[in-house]
């Protein structure tokens, strides 16, 4: 296991702009975790442009402007692991990582943030009847296949949500040759900028039907077209107005939803409205010392608040971590059920400076059993072990920031619960 | 010559191919579908029934028990993800619970132990989730849920691991009757074998009536499923029904084997035995019916939706063994629900009488155990790191909503009958069955399927032949 003051999750803009503030702040030891093989997250694949106007006042594309922070990022030398996946966080900000070099990686963090952006929403959420076969992806899907990939998904497409990466596709793919046939939008208007509209659509003279949905797929096994009908104002499909549209694929464009499973696990309260974690006005969650920022708090349409929102949330995770208790009261450590003893006995939390190494050693042979840290008989930390020996040292790490969240602590205790096995 | 021909690879012909490996003979499975559980199979409950509903004194009673009391022994064997959850069915007002105690009754005649009637507060405190309306349900403690897929791969990787064929991509399209046993035509070539076995689902009936006189007719009744994300698995902790109607079990709502909420089937009948499609209607019924079952029932996170038919025979129950006028020809039709319970049951029958008609003897050796693969997201922290260590395929995650690894698709690829398709990645790993549904490991397991098979990117199919992934590269068309 090893310490950081601060572990970022995303490097999206949302990571970036937050580790760069936090740094700009104090804080040096700061390790961002990406799970893809690049920095800059979704802003990759998007290789139009329209990014940037608040913050730079040009027009960027979505690499141009990632480029800003990631350029500003290796000035300032800050730590990043690409390629490497969180797959669990605790209440108490324990992350575990993999990626291909380390393979599983725990990381005790004094504070995280939560930057792991959104994904789009799948069919599977329209319940679109019909048959289920080939040649039906998200647009986002499309839009890495064609700019990242260099695959074509179709060459006779119908795309189903007028939001943003719809209408940024439908360009796209025309500009690849495919034959765009038509844009769907089920509400009366579209939820995309107008200015992608003029500038996706109409000079493309693609059309955009709105009040319109895909009332049925076919094809058994690669989609052959589709059946378009009419809506009322209730949202219903129109008997009557249902006309067939061939064609070999279908994009849907209808919604991102934020990633939150990883919050979940932590215990981050999430909002139902925005499917994001609940935050005080620092971004802080439910849970101390964990942050939010970007599209994992909320979906934007615009990187520049991404950005901005970000920088605020690496501000207050350097406060959080810096925030130093000014009481002085000694708390003794004890070695409880299973364990013969802890280094050291007693702290005094004025001193710990990032965090407090707690060595110990089990009593017998224990498997699949659990070490449990526990500050005044609550339990800070669960950590499972398929096996302990008294041959081998085991180690805790308790950061700074556990005790400036408990002034008035008085006791901790170290102990095994669970199976044991001689 | 084969001694055995087995037609259809779905649960039943994969199960019975297993127990038949157990005897010395040279064995083929012929399936049209590009790859193994491409049919009824996959589009199922998962339910390992209790089996106090079938009516006393049918075949489905018999082995829906039998095959019931197998299974968790067969699950450990062969590594298959099953869970003894118990069911409970539930019942909305007073007068319907004399119902419950029939269904005691039907149970204990069919040999069904542990049933339970539970009262409105021990069903409520089981389930807080279930319907205010409810006041009270039957108990069935030897209920379970298991992975329809596994268990239909799993005993196909121990038949080929055996010796036996298996030919996908290869449809019957005729059967004849032989001085010696059997000609049997397909788009593949002919094959000639001295015993066949029909497990053709839907199909069964067709094949049947190319050679026997005792016709047989299957209609079948299809059912219509929602799936939920993972978050909303633990909505409900056993699987609960609602009283069976007489034609079905009715629409039900249980955690899957792999940790899903599942709700379904509705029940239409006389259904094309081509048509697998979902319709709104259906969708809606599904949904409605759940919803008196369970409160708050999270429809925004449905994640998908599948439909299945039911094999149902005119006779009203399973079809097992030879017609009077064809011996050496054995059937294994009408096998509707609980056919994915039964099918252990049925396999060793089946196997048991075509090796007596065969005079087989059992072969000297038996390979019990599949090839070991491991499901890295269900390990501890101290597992994951050591399979790393031994392969650091394991650190690269290629699936992220279900957590699969790189070394775990090759594995898929690299099994005994391995996958060759997307579907057949995603039913042995799970990759592509998350809450994405494949929107971001699809391109990366194309990629990787491609690598292995050495196959250009864009013949790689989702599963069947014409279901191409990518049409071609950008600007091709220009
Ligand atoms: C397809 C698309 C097109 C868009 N087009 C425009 C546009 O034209 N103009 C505009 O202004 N805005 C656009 N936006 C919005 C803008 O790009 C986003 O608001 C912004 O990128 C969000 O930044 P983020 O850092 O929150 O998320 P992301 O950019 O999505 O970054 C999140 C990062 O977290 C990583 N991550 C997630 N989970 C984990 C984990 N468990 N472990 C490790 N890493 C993880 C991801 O790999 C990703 O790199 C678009 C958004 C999308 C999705
Ligand atoms: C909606 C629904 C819910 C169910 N729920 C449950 C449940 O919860 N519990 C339970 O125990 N059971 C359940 N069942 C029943 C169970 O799914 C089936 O009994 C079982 O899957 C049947 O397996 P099979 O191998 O006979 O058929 P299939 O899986 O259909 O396999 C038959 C195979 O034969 C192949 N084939 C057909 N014709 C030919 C040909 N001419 N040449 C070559 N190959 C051919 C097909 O391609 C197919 O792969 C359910 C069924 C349905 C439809």
């Amino acid at each position: 296991m090893e310490y950081r003051d601060l572990v970022i999750i995303g490097a999206g803009p949302a990571g970036l702009a937050a580790a760069i503030s936090a740094y700009e702040q104090g804080i040096r030891d700061i390790l961002i975790l990406e799970r893809e093989n690049f920095l800059g997250g979704i802003l990759n694949q998007c290789v139009h442009n329209g990014f940037g106007l608040h913050t730079f006042h040009e027009e960027l594309t979505g690499p141009e402007y990632a480029s800003r922070y990631i350029d500003k990022l290796s000035d300032l030398k800050i730590e990043y692991m690409l390629e490497t996946m969180v797959i669990d966080i605790s209440e108490m900000r324990n992350v575990i990582a993999i990626n291909e070099k380390r393979g599983v990686m725990e990381i005790q963090a004094g504070a995280i943030i939560l930057a792991m952006g959104c994904r789009e929403r799948p069919r599977g959420a329209l319940n679109i009847p019909g048959s289920r076969p080939s040649g039906i992806y998200s647009a986002g899907t499309a839009q890495k296949f064609v700019n990242l990939d260099g695959y074509l998904p179709g060459r006779e497409i119908v795309i189903l949500g007028s939001g943003d990466i719809g209408l940024i596709m439908a360009r796209r793919l025309t500009l690849e040759g495919v034959n765009v046939k038509m844009v769907l939008e089920i509400l009366p208007y579209s939820s995309g900028l107008k200015r992608n509209i003029v500038q996706c659509l109409d000079d493309y003279d693609i059309p955009l039907k709105l009040s319109h949905t895909v009332t049925k797929i076919h094809g058994s096994e690669r989609i052959e077209g589709v059946t378009v009908s009419q809506v009322d104002e209730d949202l219903m499909p129109i008997p009557g107005t249902e006309t067939y549209v061939s064609c070999d694929a279908l994009l849907l464009s209808v919604g991102l939803i934020p990633e939150n499973e990883l919050s979940r696990k932590a215990n981050v309260t999430i909002n139902p409205k925005t499917q994001g974690p609940i935050v005080n006005e620092r971004l802080e969650t439910s849970r101390p010392g964990i942050f939010a920022c970007g599209n994992v708090l909320h979906v934007h349409d615009l990187v520049d608040y991404v950005s901005e929102e970000a920088a605020l949330a690496g501000k207050n995770a350097a406060d959080f971590i810096k925030n130093v208790s000014s009481e002085g009261l000694e708390v003794e450590i004890f070695a409880g059920d299973g364990v013969r003893y802890t280094v050291p006995n007693k702290v005094n939390p004025i001193n710990v400076e990032k965090y407090l190494p707690v060595r110990f050693r089990v009593t017998k042979v224990f498997s699949q059993a659990t070490v449990l840290v526990e500050f005044d008989n609550l339990p800070v930390h669960k950590k499972k072990k398929t096996i302990m020996t008294p041959g081998e040292m085991e180690q805790v790490f308790l950061p700074k920031s556990w005790f400036t969240e408990r002034p008035f602590l008085r006791k901790i205790t170290v102990r095994i619960e669970g199976d044991e096995n001689a | 010559m084969y001694d055995s021909i087995i037609i259809g690879a779905g649960v039943i012909g994969a199960n019975i191919a297993r127990e038949l490996a157990r005897y010395d003979l040279k064995i083929a499975v012929l399936e049209k579908m590009s790859d193994v559980c491409e049919a009824t199979s996959k589009g199922n409950s998962g339910i390992v029934h209790s089996g106090y509903d079938a009516k006393p004194g049918t075949l489905k009673a018999k082995y829906n028990l039998t095959g019931n009391q197998m299974m968790p022994e067969l699950c450990r064997k062969l590594n298959i993800p099953f869970r003894q959850n118990g069911s409970l069915t539930i019942v909305f007002n007073q007068e319907k619970m004399a119902e419950l105690e029939k269904l005691i009754e039907r149970g204990i005649e069919n040999g069904v132990s542990g049933l339970m009637i539970l009262d409105r507060e021990t069903t409520m405190k089981l389930e807080p989730n279930l319907n205010d309306a409810v006041v009270g349900s039957l108990y069935a403690p030897t209920a379970g849920i298991v992975d329809p897929f596994q268990l239909t791969i799993g005993p196909a990787e121990i038949a080929v691991q055996n010796g036996v064929k298996f030919f996908l991509s290869t449809e019957v399209t005729g059967l004849y009757k032989t001085k010696q046993g059997f000609l049997v035509k397909t788009n593949n070539g002919n094959f000639e074998a001295l015993t066949v076995i029909n497990a053709a689902g839907v199909f069964a009936d067709d094949i049947n009536n190319w050679i026997s006189e005792r016709k047989r007719l299957i209609r079948p009744r299809k059912g219509e499923y929602c799936l939920f994300d993972k978050e909303v698995g633990n909505l409900v902790e056993h699987t609960i029904f609602q009283l069976p109607s007489g034609v079905s079990k009715g629409v039900l709502v249980t955690p899957t084997a792999e940790g899903n909420l599942l709700i379904g089937p509705n029940s239409l009948p006389d259904n094309d035995k081509f048509d697998i499609l979902t319709s709104a209607e259906g969708i809606q019924y599904v949904l409605d019916t759940a919803k008196k079952s369970v409160r708050n029932l999270p429809t925004n996170q449905i994640i998908t939706g599948f439909a299945g038919l039911r094999a149902s025979e005119k006779d009203g129950d399973f079809v097992l063994g030879e017609p009077e006028d064809v011996p050496g020809f054995f059937n294994a039709l009408g096998i509707e629900s609980p056919g994915l319970t039964a099918a252990p049951a049925i396999a060793v029958d089946l196997a048991t009488w075509v090796a007596e008609y065969l005079r087989a003897q059992l072969k000297a050796e038996y390979i019990e155990k599949r090839v070991e693969y491991h499901r890295f997201a269900d390990l501890s922290t101290q597992e994951k790191q050591e399979l790393f260590k031994s392969d650091h395929d394991y650190g690269k995650v290629i699936c992220r909503c279900e957590l699969v690894t790189l070394a775990e698709i090759k594995n898929a690829i690299r099994r005994p009958l391995g996958a060759t398709t997307l579907d057949g990645i995603k039913r042995r790993t799970r990759a592509g069955s998350g809450r994405c549904q494949g929107g971001f490991c699809s391109p990366r397991i194309l990629e990787i399927l491609s690598e292995e098979l050495r196959k250009d990117i864009r013949e790689i199919v989702k599963s069947s032949e014409k279901s191409t992934y990518l049409v071609g590269f950008d600007k091709d068309m220009l």
